[in-house]
């Protein structure tokens, strides 16, 4: 997994509530058994003109100029709710996606991200909206500035401090693989099944007639 | 195992499956039972196999094909969804290559994950339960702590057994009174989404108590905890009782002889303790619900069947995203729901399409017709649910009013590429997601319980099923 530690980036807002992961990804764009091949079914709905179609819809932000080379998204609260399909974050990082700023993530989304190397940063709506605000003045000069380290995301001169467990932020910053991780605890895990096993058999034991 | 202090169900749960504390108040969880399905464990199962990875247990590891599979009857691999054959066939191969249960096509026991799991008894009181699918926490009306997770994560509790995360909060959602007749769990959860937001829940696993959930039988209580995800919870769970146990006994992967009576007795010891403090607590009188039905394009845009479009001011969306939703659905600020003309019905999906949601449905379609240009579908949840209904004659009643009578699955609930409605059709479904385009292009969806889909597939127009029972 790619690491993150620091990103300047044009910010493209999609400031709407409950952006759902249908969204980011329909169904219909999910076309192999595969984690790649996804970023050209990114927010398809919106971004084409026509439903499987590829002519683009001049209007939607990611499609303007402006926004060449965007890294970054503002949303809105809620952002990617509704299906666990990490199709979703797959396609937003394939595409380039490095950070998404919302004042609050669905937690299956908000888990994905961290898995794949997105950085979600949860902000209040003021100051999501203030930086949209800015953004949208200038789109490929005002960049915003993300530092994980000091859980930092600073536009327009104010840096805005956010909040993230320390788990997350290791894997983020180490682009760390979380099965090695867990895997290192293996004798814990065993000791906890044996025991486990002898207070619940029928856990382990399945018959299935 | 026994506390000092008292605890809430959830906490319980969380303790009794604590292999570790890791830092940063990360948790190492043990993890009972994995569910996958074709859509997203596919990919699972093929991403460990790739990196060499086994699974650490796969006797307690399930798979259904329930997402892309078809419902129509005689179905074999192809499906209507473009290239969707490779997603069952590479499902089937890595199932049968990595040994864990595979419900085929063709099994009797294939239907959709969340359905299958209790009535299998897959899913336990007290068991830990994770699917790449966010409606796993329907399963947490048993009693368990069930949730779903992206596919990176169901390959990390595939190949380590274990989960790691952060403890989410703890909130209790009491509904107290007596539900009128006519009003579902369905609508209790429409009406919790619609009065703390599609976000109220979010960092919270929510126990929901009270003396009207005690009064669900176990169906509607996994169609009340079907929709927790729809509150941007975490999980919804319910402490589990006699009638859990009595659902519960005998089904094909529950214990059996003595290992029942012990499990039953630590069961017991499960629902949260008198005086056990919750991070959050809110309560919902019952007595005067209604119906509840949606008017936009979130499961918290909904207002009773009787209710009228609400303005923007009391719709609890911003302006822009009430303009867009009012744009989508085609509906007028104001105006009643309940009259607005349909072009189709769906009975089905994870949420409601249960035995006794279809015998429900049934008792009104009795001896009536859908209105013409209908078009009324109706998916059983299960191969098993599909078998009772038919040797209690309902798929005659179904097919008699009208409606297609179908092999279970997922089906219309979500469009994957292959069968939707139609652009700018009017659907009323006893489903999950109002979203844009979620049951196809434009198509538009008003969600509720399966009274108000055949009252509403019989009137043409949304209706109020009330008044069809007389």
């Amino acid at each position: 997994m790619q690491p993150f530690v620091r990103l300047i980036a044009v910010t493209a807002p999609l400031l709407r509530a409950n952006i759902d992961t249908d969204a980011i990804i329909p169904s219909r764009e999910m076309k192999t058994v595969s984690k790649t091949g996804l970023a050209d079914g990114l927010f398809a709905g919106w971004r084409y003109q026509q439903i499987g179609g590829r002519e683009v819809n001049p209007d939607f932000v990611l499609n303007q100029a402006a926004y060449a080379g965007t890294q970054a998204l503002l949303g809105g609260d809620n952002f990617g709710c509704g299906s666990s399909r990490e199709h979703a974050v797959w396609a937003l990082a394939e595409y380039g996606i490095r950070a998404i700023i919302a004042p609050s993530f669905a937690p299956i989304f908000f888990s994905n991200c961290v898995r794949n190397g997105i950085l979600p940063v949860r902000l209040s709506a003021e100051d999501v909206a203030a930086i949209a605000a800015w953004v949208e003045c200038n789109p490929q000069q005002h960049r915003v500035s993300f530092d994980l380290p000091a859980q930092t995301v600073v536009a327009d001169e104010q840096a805005y401090r956010f909040e993230l467990a320390s788990e997350p932020k290791e894997m983020l910053l180490e682009g760390l693989d979380a099965i090695d991780l867990t895997l290192k605890h293996a004798p814990a895990i065993k000791a906890f099944q044996q025991a486990d096993r002898a207070r619940r058999p029928w856990i382990y034991d399945i018959g299935g007639r | 195992m026994t506390y000092d202090a008292p605890l809430t169900l959830f906490e319980k749960i969380w303790r009794q499956h604590l292999v570790k504390e890791l830092p940063g108040g990360v948790a190492l969880l043990a993890i009972d039972r994995v569910f996958l399905h074709e859509r997203t464990g596919s990919i699972a199962l093929k991403s460990l196999r790739e990196a060499g990875r086994p699974i650490v247990d796969p006797s307690r590891v399930f798979c259904t094909m329930d997402h892309i599979v078809d419902t129509l009857p005689g179905r074999g691999d192809d499906t209507q969804m473009p290239g969707g054959r490779a997603f069952i066939v590479e499902t089937r191969e890595a199932a049968r290559a990595a040994g864990i249960h595979l419900f085929d096509v063709r099994d009797a026991d294939q239907g959709i994950v969340h359905v299958i799991s209790p009535e299998l008894g897959i899913v336990l009181p007290g068991t830990t339960i994770v699917c790449p699918d966010s409606h796993t926490c329907t399963q947490g009306a048993i009693g368990s702590f069930a949730w779903g997770i992206g596919s990176t994560e169901a390959e990390h509790a595939l190949a380590t057994g274990c989960l790691r995360m952060n403890k989410p909060k703890t909130m209790r959602m009491t509904f107290t009174g007596k539900l009128a007749p006519g009003v579902t769990a369905k609508d209790l959860s429409l009406v919790m989404i619609s009065r703390f937001g599609s976000a109220g829940g979010n960092g919270y696993a929510v126990e929901y108590a009270g003396s009207a959930v005690e009064a669900l039988d176990i169906e509607a209580r996994l169609t009340l905890c079907n929709m927790a995800t729809e509150f941007s919870a975490v999980t919804g769970l319910i402490a589990p009782d006699d009638k859990t146990y009595n659902y519960l006994q005998g089904r094909r992967f529950v214990p059996q002889g003595a290992d029942w009576d012990r499990a039953v007795s630590s069961w017991r010891q499960l629902p949260s303790d008198d005086g056990a403090s919750f991070d959050a607590e809110h309560s919902i009188d019952v007595v005067d619900l209604a119906p509840m039905v949606t008017w936009g394009t979130s499961p918290q845009h909904a207002v009773p069947v009787t209710a009228a479009v609400p303005q923007q001011q009391a719709s609890g969306a911003s302006a822009e995203a009430y303009a867009r939703a009012i744009g989508y659905m085609a509906v007028e600020p104001g105006a009643p729901l309940e009259g607005l003309k349909i072009d189709a019905a769906f009975v089905g999906s994870c949420t409601n399409s249960r035995l006794s949601d279809l015998r429900r449905a049934a008792m009104l379609l009795k001896g009536r017709k859908v209105a013409p240009d209908v078009r009324a579908i109706c998916v059983p949840g299960s191969m098993a649910v599909k078998r009772s209904a038919e040797a209690e004659g309902l798929d005659r009643i179904f097919k008699d009013a009208g409606f297609e009578w179908r092999e279970s699955g997922c089906s219309m609930c979500f469009f994957a590429g292959g069968e939707s409605f139609g652009p700018r059709e009017r659907v009323i479904s006893s489903t999950n997601r109002n979203f844009e385009s979620r049951q196809g292009p434009e198509t538009r969806t008003h969600i509720a319980s399966p009274e108000t889909v055949v009252a509403s597939a019989i009137a043409g127009r949304i209706a109020d099923a009330r008044k069809l029972a007389g």
